[in-house]
């Protein structure tokens, strides 16, 4: 019987894994949670009313709402307020349907060019002014303009919902980013220490322990000392140092999985080193690493949102989960929604990570069958 | 006749799993009485060790057991836990199998023995010294006083088996449950053990409630004996009216699974594959960093042999005498002094790239069939992966070809080679990792206990198979075991060997009939040939 028999369905330990993850309703449900989040912060920021590094003078730390601003008793104090820059007087005005309709008044008479101090605030457009029967009296028309902040703006002015999402691509560009490049040195230098073993494992081992007695804000300081501050030496920095971690875990598993009897018989067999670590070794380390690596995205977020309020992080316009709370921090007493907002997002991002990690933990742990 | 202390009554023990209910145990009912012994004997997976950790609540997370287990009237089953704390450890005992994992290793075995003396029969710190003092030289141990002092990892398998019982027979138990606990153990240390159970359940009256796979033990120690087949009571009554005149076809198989036959011999000019002389490995010599050399530890000392096509050589001793490092040695797998020729050709010095084209005609079957395959790779991947070093032109459908080709000649269905390790038994782990010995036909297998992992029945097939692919192949094994029974059914010579060192060499029929060094005679009285 020399032909190739038919193919049967085999249940891998991975698709076995993957059925215990989906029979675990809080990892799915936080799985599908870090989707949508990774979907708004990806595409909301083209999606939302306002840019993110619009600035609106008129609407500084204007609180959430979830109905259009201006609200209607905003509209006459901004209305005086333009008028007053404008050099001319309101005497009366009103409101129907969006549009506003206002007698100005003015000693020298109202010029033409006052319709672009209205033009100018955030709350008016399209003003036309129509001379008056007097000489010192115009009617103004302008549209009242219709803006949406649903988490309210920050002290600049600037829309909280376009800049949270705006900071969660950073947040979790850096998490994954930075996990990633840990994950993948981390790998490979573990693997190879403790593959090869003897000295060569003891020298490279050495040089993970130098690097870690390197406190790591000097480390970082050091960096933007001499590159300058940079987005990218956010992931550098990050991910230099939270490799270590990494490579010392998978250094311990790969002495352990080393001397199993499979990795022998592949010796024996006459499987070269890189043969061996690459189809034995490295795809045995893979449940480890993937929990780490879950555990580990969460930390490089702290990480990045600690440099940052430190100032070494990201710059504006360019925001992230850190910085706004560092800015909502110190706005507690009368914008509370600062903060608010971007320590939701961030936490419960940092839950459904922490809740995928545990699953996964759980479904790839062979025992617990 | 005595009532019985411990009755069970239509046992069943139910698993959730992600495929649905799995009945482990279904229906079993059997009793004992005070002052006896009953095995309860089957092969992996029938449910025998399933049936008392269930009545003793150790079950799985997922586990679940039906049923009535009365001791002295009170049904155990679904008893609070508080309720089953004070029969448990008191009045009803266990041992495990593995004595290394059973003890704590971070406290000595003196303070392990005390705590649960001073906690259970209130006995104060030196009464219970005392008394651990007294258990230990109940159970043979030498030097009690010194050994208190003793750590887990400073004693023996055997030893420390031997402060399980103590522990477990310290409050007087009526009942001690044995759970396989001789399997991890030489066959020299097995029967050790086992005389001191009897001994003590004559000197303790208690009844003994052995669980194994293995009926030598069974006739050798128990009364009755309960025969279990995929969770179902197959056949209990007398030992020996069981094995005199076994009522059915299961466990008549059981009886007759030992392997039989012998090996007819090699023809005297037939030519020698590999030859080994002197060969020597020593552990523990690395040089450290400020610190003088040690001398290190001579696992293997100056072993010579001669294997001719076709012929197997047994190599035989406890653990610990090198048997599996002389394999190791021989595959170059670890460093070695003395010289290796294959097929005449000098291996020792050879550059591992040199080497790897004679790797494919030195083949291994490791002895752990769970350990030694990797559960990330499908069956058909990992016989196939020689080929992919040895035969880098063959295409990948030549390559599964050929790996289906060598699993059907292991009698592996080769429909299966798409399925992952975890999915199959030990014995069709085995026959995966003989394939992929196979598929690179070489000359040599080395044979590191590739049964002792497996139960009795599927022992006999491996057995089998090996003779066959032998015969059919002209193949040389070097078959490494402990077990004299399966060295017996398969080799043409022997080598015993204790601390490295050889300590007697024959024919096979020879060594095993008329053992000429006292080792030999106790390695054989104990695998219960003699």
């Amino acid at each position: 019987m020399t032909e190739t028999a038919p193919l049967a369905p085999g249940r891998s330990l991975w698709s076995d894994a993957w059925a215990r993850l989906r029979a675990n309703r809080a990892a799915s449900l936080s799985a599908l949670y870090l989707l949508l989040m990774a979907l708004c912060c990806g595409i909301g920021p083209f999606v939302v009313p306002n840019d993110y590094t619009t600035i609106h003078q008129s609407y500084t730390k204007v609180p959430p709402r979830l109905s259009a601003y201006p609200t209607p008793e905003m509209i006459g104090p901004a209305l005086d307020q333009v008028a007053k820059r404008a050099r001319v007087e309101i005497r009366d005005w009103h409101e129907t349907g969006g549009e506003i309709t206002a007698t100005l008044t003015a000693p020298r008479g109202v010029d033409d060019r006052a319709a672009r101090y209205f033009d100018r605030s955030d709350l008016f457009d399209g003003a036309t002014i129509t001379p008056g029967a007097e000489v010192t009296t115009a009617t103004l028309t302008a549209r009242v303009e219709r803006k949406w902040f649903l988490f309210g703006t920050d002290a600049n002015g600037r829309d909280l919902l376009a800049r949270t999402l705006v900071a969660g691509r950073v947040s979790l560009a850096i998490g994954l980013m930075a996990g990633l490049v840990a994950v993948v040195i981390g790998v490979l230098y573990g693997a190879t220490s403790g593959f090869i073993g003897g000295k060569v494992d003891e020298a490279m081992m050495r040089v993970v322990d130098i690097l870690y007695s390197l406190p790591f804000i000097f480390f970082v300081i050091m960096l933007v000392v001499f590159f300058g501050r940079n987005f990218l030496l956010t992931f550098l920095a990050v991910g230099a140092v939270m490799w270590l971690d990494m490579a010392r875990i998978v250094r311990g598993q790969t002495l352990a999985l080393k001397r199993l009897e499979f990795v022998q018989a592949a010796e024996a067999l006459g499987v070269s080193r890189a043969g061996i670590l690459r189809r034995h070794i490295l795809p045995n380390l893979l449940g480890p690493v993937i929990i780490y690596m879950t555990l580990l995205v969460p930390t490089v977020i702290i990480m990045e949102s600690f440099l940052s309020y430190l100032g070494l992080g990201v710059q504006e316009p360019m925001s992230s989960w850190g910085v706004l709370i560092s800015q909502g921090a110190k706005n507690i007493p009368h914008a509370n929604w600062l903060l608010a907002f971007p320590a939701l997002f961030l936490i419960s991002t940092l839950f459904a990570l922490n809740f995928i990690g545990d699953g996964l933990r759980d479904a790839l742990d062979p025992r617990d069958r | 006749m005595t009532t019985p202390i411990l009755e069970l009554r239509d046992i069943h023990v139910r698993f959730a799993t992600l495929d649905g209910a799995v009945e482990a145990v279904r229906g079993v009912s059997f009793s004992i009485r005070r002052g006896e012994t009953v095995a309860v004997v089957g092969e992996s997976g029938s449910g025998k060790s399933q049936i008392m950790m269930g009545v003793m609540g150790l079950l799985a997370q997922n586990g679940r057991i039906t049923g009535i287990a009365e001791f002295h009237g009170m049904n155990l089953i679904g008893l609070p836990r508080r309720a089953l704390n004070r029969i448990r450890g008191e009045r009803i005992a266990m041992i495990f199998q593995e004595p290394m994992t059973s003890l704590d290793p971070l406290f000595p075995i003196g303070a392990q023995l005390i705590e649960p003396l001073c906690h259970h029969q209130g006995l104060s710190r030196k009464a219970a010294h005392a008394r651990a003092i007294e258990l230990l030289q109940l159970v043979q141990i030498p030097e009690p006083e010194r050994r208190m002092a003793a750590y887990p990892h400073e004693l023996s398998g055997g030893q420390r088996q031997r402060v399980m019982i103590a522990m477990a027979i310290s409050n007087n138990p009526e009942l001690l449950i044995a759970d396989e606990p001789t399997t991890a153990l030489d066959v020299t240390i097995q029967a050790e053990i086992l005389t001191l159970l009897r001994d003590l359940q004559e000197r303790l009256g208690m009844a003994i409630l052995f669980i194994t796979h293995d009926l030598h033990v069974v006739r050798r120690i128990a009364d009755r004996v309960v025969v279990m087949r995929r969770g179902e009571k197959v056949e209990e009554g007398p030992v020996e009216t069981v094995f005199a005149t076994p009522q059915n076809a299961y466990t008549r198989a059981l009886i007759d699974a030992e392997p039989e036959g012998r090996k007819p011999p090699v023809a005297l000019d037939a030519p020698v594959v590999l030859e080994v002389r002197d060969a020597a490995v020593t552990f523990g010599r690395r040089r450290r960093l400020f610190q003088p050399a040690e001398p290190g530890f001579r696992a293997v000392n100056g072993l010579s042999l001669t294997l001719r096509r076709g012929e197997t050589i047994g190599i035989v001793g406890e653990s610990g005498s090198g048997k599996s490092t002389l394999a190791r040695a021989i595959l170059r797998l670890l460093p070695a002094t003395g010289t290796i020729r294959l097929h005449g050709r000098a291996i020792e010095d050879l550059a591992p790239r040199a080497l790897l084209p004679l790797r494919r005609d030195m083949q291994v079957v490791m002895q752990d069939p769970f350990g030694s395959l990797s559960p990330r790779m499908t069956a058909g991947q990992i016989v196939a992966e020689g080929l992919l070093v040895h035969h880098p032109a063959m295409s990948a459908a030549e390559r599964d070809r050929a790996a289906a080709e060598a699993l059907t000649e292991c009698q592996f269905d080769p429909a299966l080679r798409n399925r992952y390790p975890h999915e199959f038994s030990g014995g069709q782990r085995q026959r995966i990792a003989i394939a992929r010995a196979l598929v690179l036909k070489p000359s040599i297998i080395v044979l590191d206990e590739p049964t002792s992992a497996l139960d009795r029945q599927v022992q006999k097939q491996i057995v089998d198979l090996l003779r066959r692919l032998q015969a059919e192949h002209g193949l040389s094994y070097l078959f490494i075991s402990h077990d004299l029974a399966v060295v017996r059914a398969l080799s043409d010579r022997i080598m015993v060997l204790k601390s490295g060192e050889l300590v007697e060499a024959g024919p096979c029929a020879e060594v095993i009939g008329a053992p000429k060094q006292d080792y030999t005679r106790r390695l054989v009285q104990a695998a219960l040939l003699g």
